[in-house]
């Protein structure tokens, strides 16, 4: 008995192990910092991609109803997988989508829209970054939800399934 | 795009080549009179497509072809040469496919050395490796596939990080992954040598070049990290106890011990089971050192990418692993019955053991230093991090111990020793503490550990020194790497002792006065090369003694990715180096301003290469 106490010792200390580091890799997954919830949006004036014009933050989100924000680029690797959620979440009228195009080449990203589909209704140009940084964006991609000119969720890289679902029960 | 697809499928072929090797191997190893001829060709074939594979990918990266994800991603146009090549092993995927050519070039390698050793044991080791193998292309072509395809293709890559563009760090991957990777084979053999019931004395002798050949890869390989971590990050240190140079020390004191029980084994029929445990020890160490890197767990400087479904592939593989072996190790291994009876007090083998516990001591300070943060974040969500001072305290005291049994060992006799014609080892010892005494007095450092830290270090160094001018004695390598140890330890720790220090900020022009320096800000050039704009400041630096010197560190920046790095200017001389680094202030004409004096620097980087080259002698001369 006690020969055998040491090798299922030893084999439980490993499972104990495996436990630990497994739950550990699930709780690396997407996180939503508390900082920059409910705070106004930041006031800007910029290019806009598509159309050649300029306008301000005001005049983009004045309407009563909920904004998503989408920062990408046309170099963005995880950009290009949850563009197919973006599509699917345009189709919904209460729901307006504004894209910020983060330090991109016009012709690039002109040609990633064309190929995948525009789900913008208008695309903010961020050619150095800047505007980004009055966002407090960490990194492409990044998504915001706005309501009344406050920022009320904030998503740190790309959307899945899971967040599609957060999102349409939050603007219902 | 064609070198891709080329590269691509040739991984695939690779696979299939792993999984006929099973087949082969199990097949052979029932009726196993002679090793299978078509064993040795497949094995060869299956390093041919690895080959390929990997010269498919280099060749992406010279002509940037960014359709492939992997260049896209780590990879510019205006990059140098020399770092697209060594952008094709400075990512994820670029070096785990390096990994798998060194694994699939040590297997070969062994099937066509390894004479005078049973077939059963070649077909068996074989048949342990390719499961690792095959593991690894399994988890390259799944989850980090090099060959991914981009569409629409991009015109511009996004750049290889910065802080990676250094010759140290371009070879150092592939020195340290022959390290870890050679342990692979010390792995299976041990286990093969265990289901055969074969660890025995001549085993000993066989395996103990692999050992030596993964032990000599490591050391350097830790070495060139740590020389890349000083001159690059521009922190001013060489050691951080970062996870990533844990993960990386970790096997190695794991096969620093197992080298020296092989040592034993190889003159008398003990320590099988350490052999055997530490054999196991050290690849899973490896690999959990891959694990913890590339899964993204640890937060660190190094850390690559955050996956997730990597790090789960690699945690069942590890731990499918770790099983295999215990249930080896527990069903077929036993232990000798005279394995403990058998120790005279005072013999080699027993400060060999002795100093193997230490050894087995500092490995879980390191271990629980790395993982205890992620078992504590799990269990109770609290956020700790592991600094220097916890290693630093409780590894110092015991290396006082360690050294002098390090010092005694290898002057005792196997089996039994007395202590006539001993006294040179007193009167060493006297001369030691006396020294060090005498230098802790003239330097005002007044710390009891230090003292005895520095006598028990002083203590190696002379009787090493000494023995390599006695004729009698034979023992050049082991002589060699211990010498190259106690000069380690001193450079440390003068190194930490007698460094110094001025933080300050200065605008162009001004000048920062001590009693013991004076430094002068003289100008600012500017400079543009290939990839990065760079400003270059001047400055001029008088120490107490009218030594002169001037000094230009460098803010580089980089204009694919976006990034500023700051390269420290250093001046090294044999006794210490100058070091200075430059920040900038925000929104400010003040630069921040880092000047170090640090002793025996140099001595740091060759004690290490010493140490590696009394392995290195040890490998090639004949056992005597």
């Amino acid at each position: 008995m006690k020969k055998k106490l040491i090798p299922y010792s030893i084999i439980l200390m490993f499972l104990i192990t495996f436990t630990v580091f497994y739950k550990s890799l699930k709780d690396t997954n997407i996180y939503t910092p508390e900082t920059n919830i409910n705070n106004d949006i930041p006031i800007f004036l910029a290019d806009l991609l598509l159309l050649n014009e300029n306008s301000t933050s005001t005049e983009i989100f004045e309407l009563d109803k909920f904004y998503l924000l989408n920062i990408w680029a046309s170099w963005c690797v995880p950009c290009r997988d949850e563009h197919p959620i973006l599509m699917s979440l345009s189709k919904n009228n209460k729901l307006t989508i504004i894209g910020m195009n983060y330090k991109d080449n016009k012709k690039n990203a002109k040609s990633f829209l064309n190929k995948l589909g525009n789900p913008y209704e208008k695309i903010i140009v961020d050619k150095n970054g800047t505007i980004s940084i009055e966002w407090g964006a960490f990194g492409v991609p990044e998504t915001f939800i706005i309501y009344n000119n406050k920022i009320i969720k904030k998503y740190i890289g790309p959307l899945n399934q899971e967040l599609q679902m957060e999102i349409q029960k939050t603007i219902k | 795009m064609i070198y891709s697809v080329v590269g691509h499928y040739s991984l695939i072929l690779g696979f299939c080549i792993g999984l006929i090797l099973i087949f082969l191997s199990i097949k052979n190893f029932k009726n196993s009179n002679q090793l299978d001829t078509k064993i040795l060709s497949f094995s060869f074939l299956q390093l041919f497509f690895v080959l390929i594979s990997f010269l498919a990918l280099i060749i992406s990266f010279v002509i940037s072809d960014f359709s492939n994800e992997t260049v896209f991603n780590n990879s510019h146009t205006t990059k140098p040469l020399f770092y697209k090549i060594s952008g094709t092993w400075g990512n994820h995927e670029g070096s785990l496919l390096l990994w798998l050519l060194v694994l699939t070039l040590f297997i070969f390698i062994f099937l066509l050395r390894t004479k005078n050793q049973p077939t059963k044991y070649k077909i068996l080791t074989l048949g342990f490796q390719q499961v690792i193998i095959v593991g690894f292309f399994l988890f390259l072509i799944q989850t980090s596939n090099p060959f991914n395809y981009l569409f629409p293709v991009p015109d511009e890559g996004l750049g290889l990080n910065p802080i990676l563009q250094d010759p140290a760090l371009a070879i150092h991957p592939p020195i340290l992954y022959l390290g870890y990777v050679g342990s692979s084979i010390i792995f299976s053999s041990a286990l093969a040598a265990t289901t055969l019931k074969m660890v025995s004395s001549s085993w000993a002798i066989h395996i103990k070049k692999w050992v030596l050949v993964s032990w000599i890869f490591l050391t350097l390989g830790i070495l060139l990290g740590s020389i890349w971590a000083y001159y690059e990050l521009g922190w001013g240190g060489f050691w951080f106890w970062d996870p990533v140079e844990n993960v990386s020390l970790m096997p190695w004191l794991a096969l620093t011990t197992l080298l020296h029980c092989i040592l034993v084994l190889e003159r008398k029929e003990i320590l099988t089971s350490w052999v055997i445990v530490l054999s196991i020890a050290t690849f899973t160490l490896s690999m959990c050192g891959t694990f913890l890197v590339r899964s993204g767990i640890l937060n660190s400087v190094h850390t690559f990418a955050n996956d997730p479904e990597r790090g789960l592939f690699i945690l069942i593989f590890l731990f499918a692993l770790i099983f295999l072996s215990l249930f080896i190790f527990f069903f077929f291994h036993q232990n000798n019955k005279n394995n403990l009876s058998n120790f005279f007090w005072l013999s080699k083998e027993t400060s060999i053991l002795v100093n193997n516990w230490f050894m087995m001591y500092f490995l879980s300070v390191v271990l629980i230093g790395t993982v205890y943060p992620i078992f504590l974040d799990v269990l109770s969500s609290q956020k700790i991090s592991v600094g220097p001072p916890f290693y630093h305290k409780l590894i110092a005291p015991f290396l006082i111990p360690f050294l002098f049994a390090m010092a005694i060992g290898p002057r005792l006799k196997w089996i039994r020793s007395d202590l006539k014609d001993k006294i040179y080892l007193i009167s060493l010892l006297i001369i030691s503490i006396l020294i060090s005494f005498f230098i802790v007095k003239n330097f005002n450092i007044n710390t009891l550990i230090n003292t005895i830290l520095i006598s028990s270090a002083l203590y190696l160094f002379f009787i090493t020194l000494r023995d390599f001018f006695n004729k009698k004695y034979k023992n050049f390598a082991q002589n060699t790497a211990h010498f190259g140890f106690s000069l380690l330890i001193l450079s440390i720790l003068f190194n930490n002792l007698f460094s110094s220090e001025i933080i300050t900020n200065l605008k162009v022009g001004e000048t920062y006065n001590n009693s013991k320096t004076k430094i002068v800000f003289e100008s600012i050039n500017q400079k543009k090369d290939k990839n990065y704009k760079s400003i270059i400041a001047n400055f001029n630096i008088t120490s107490s003694e009218g030594i002169n010197n001037n000094l230009s560190p460098e803010l580089r920046i980089y204009n694919q990715p976006n990034i500023t790095t700051s390269e420290a200017d250093i001046k090294t001389t044999l006794m210490e180096d100058k070091f200075i680094v430059i920040n900038l202030v925000q929104n400010q004409d003040y630069f921040n301003v880092r000047y170090q004096v640090k002793p025996f620097m140099l001595w740091i980087w060759l004690s290490v290469i010493m140490i590696s080259l009394g392995g290195l002698v040890s490998f090639l001369q004949k056992r005597i």
